[in-house]
């Protein structure tokens, strides 16, 4: 029963995205389409896991003081295993994500969770705490690249989903649509909230 | 004097065209996090145009002095990872020691830097990019005055927002997002500056 709060906890209570508002270079960066989202997210939920696990394992051999290099260093690891698996396998996506692959190294969400969790909890705990958080982070990214997607140029995961008389809005697939998409969808989850509570 | 063109046009294209904040989305972090006051943003700014000058020039001759030599191109991301860190690192010790006063205004952004995906990035672009060690730093400067410039515009906005009556919903990150859209779109218009 806790193991299924704690996996359930990244997806909806505590979205990194929506809820936490961590990692927003990469969620704001990578969302012209929805495949791209999907790529990333997919690529953070393995770091976040693997980093979590062995994070985890280690966490009583790791000094309270040089932890965060430590943290990084091992972070840094997998990003660089996980850069080098997508240039072999999806060179495509590996290159639309370019630049943002390294760069999941100084994601904010892996080192809070490190810190805050893995540090603290044992490792399948730690696991599921990184499996959740980063689908939550997937499903946000998703979502935040399907939005823009489908407005901005009238697909969906490269499919036509608008009929030809459709207009795309460009601006949604320019970087001004991923800031205002992003605070009309936070906006929006405020006004749900707020009425539940 | 081809070569000085280039360097301007670098140091502008990064300042302006393909700003940091707002067309590349480096930084969003501290972008959003630090932003409310116009002194404490400037504070920002300066910690990391001189971390970014440093790192552009460091982790050039990390790459091209020990990684490139012994064909360890792929530590890449971890290696400058540990540069810029033990770059901030000391930093701070420096700043402390010769002005205790700057280090009080700073104190508390400079280890923040560190998960500053923006000091990365350029590392990381510069090397991409193929540039050569006067115009990496040209680069770095360019893009950590535009993070700069990008940050303390914010700040301005968002001291006068305070004031303003806005929607409950769209209190906070939403309103400050949505701003942020808004200057990306004026920033848009750098777009045809250089061809």
């Amino acid at each position: 029963m806790k193991l299924r709060k704690v996996f359930t906890n990244g997806i909806i209570n505590e979205n990194p995205t929506f809820r936490l508002v961590l990692g927003m270079c990469p969620t704001l960066a990578v969302t012209t389409a929805a495949e791209n989202g999907v790529g990333m997210g997919l690529a953070t939920t393995f770091v976040l896991v693997a980093s979590n696990i062995v994070i985890s394992a280690l966490r009583k051999f790791i000094p309270s003081k040089v932890r965060i290099p430590a943290f990084v260093v091992i972070i840094a690891t997998f990003v660089t295993m996980v850069g080098m698996l997508m240039e072999a396998f999806v060179p495509q996506l590996y290159r639309s994500l370019g630049l943002f692959i390294p760069l999941i190294v100084v994601n904010c969400i892996i080192m809070a969770r490190a810190e805050s969790f893995a540090y603290e909890n044992g490792i399948v705990a730690s696991a599921l705490d990184g499996l959740g958080m980063g689908l939550g982070f997937t499903l946000s990214l998703t979502l935040l690249g399907s939005i823009r997607e489908i407005l901005g140029n009238g697909t969906w995961f490269g499919m036509q989903v608008m009929g030809s008389g459709f207009n795309p809005a460009v601006i949604m697939i320019l970087p001004p649509g991923a800031f205002i998409t992003l605070g009309l969808l936070l906006a929006l989850l405020n006004k749900l909230t707020a009425k539940t509570e | 004097m081809e070569y000085l063109q280039n360097l301007f046009l670098i140091f502008l294209s990064t300042l302006l065209v393909n700003n940091f904040v707002m067309s590349r989305f480096l930084g969003i972090c501290p972008f959003l996090g630090v932003s409310k006051r116009v002194p404490t943003a400037l504070g920002m700014g300066a910690a990391v145009t001189f971390v970014m000058a440093m790192a552009s020039v460091i982790t050039y001759i990390v790459q091209y002095a020990i990684l490139g030599p012994l064909g360890l191109e792929y530590m890449q991301t971890i290696a400058f990872i540990l540069v810029i860190a033990a770059l901030v690192q000391f930093v701070e010790m420096v700043i402390q020691k010769i002005s205790p006063s700057l280090y009080q205004a700073l104190g508390v952004y400079l280890p923040l830097i560190t998960t500053n995906c923006a000091v990365l990035g350029v590392a990381i672009i510069n090397i991409d990019a193929k540039y050569d060690l006067l115009q990496s730093l040209v680069n770095g400067v360019g893009a950590a005055l535009g993070f700069t410039l990008a940050i303390v515009l914010m700040a301005g906005v968002r001291e006068r927002l305070e004031l303003s009556n806005i929607p409950k919903p769209f209190r906070g990150f939403p309103i400050t997002l949505i701003t942020a859209g808004l200057m990306s779109v004026a920033f848009l218009g750098f777009q045809g500056l250089i061809k």
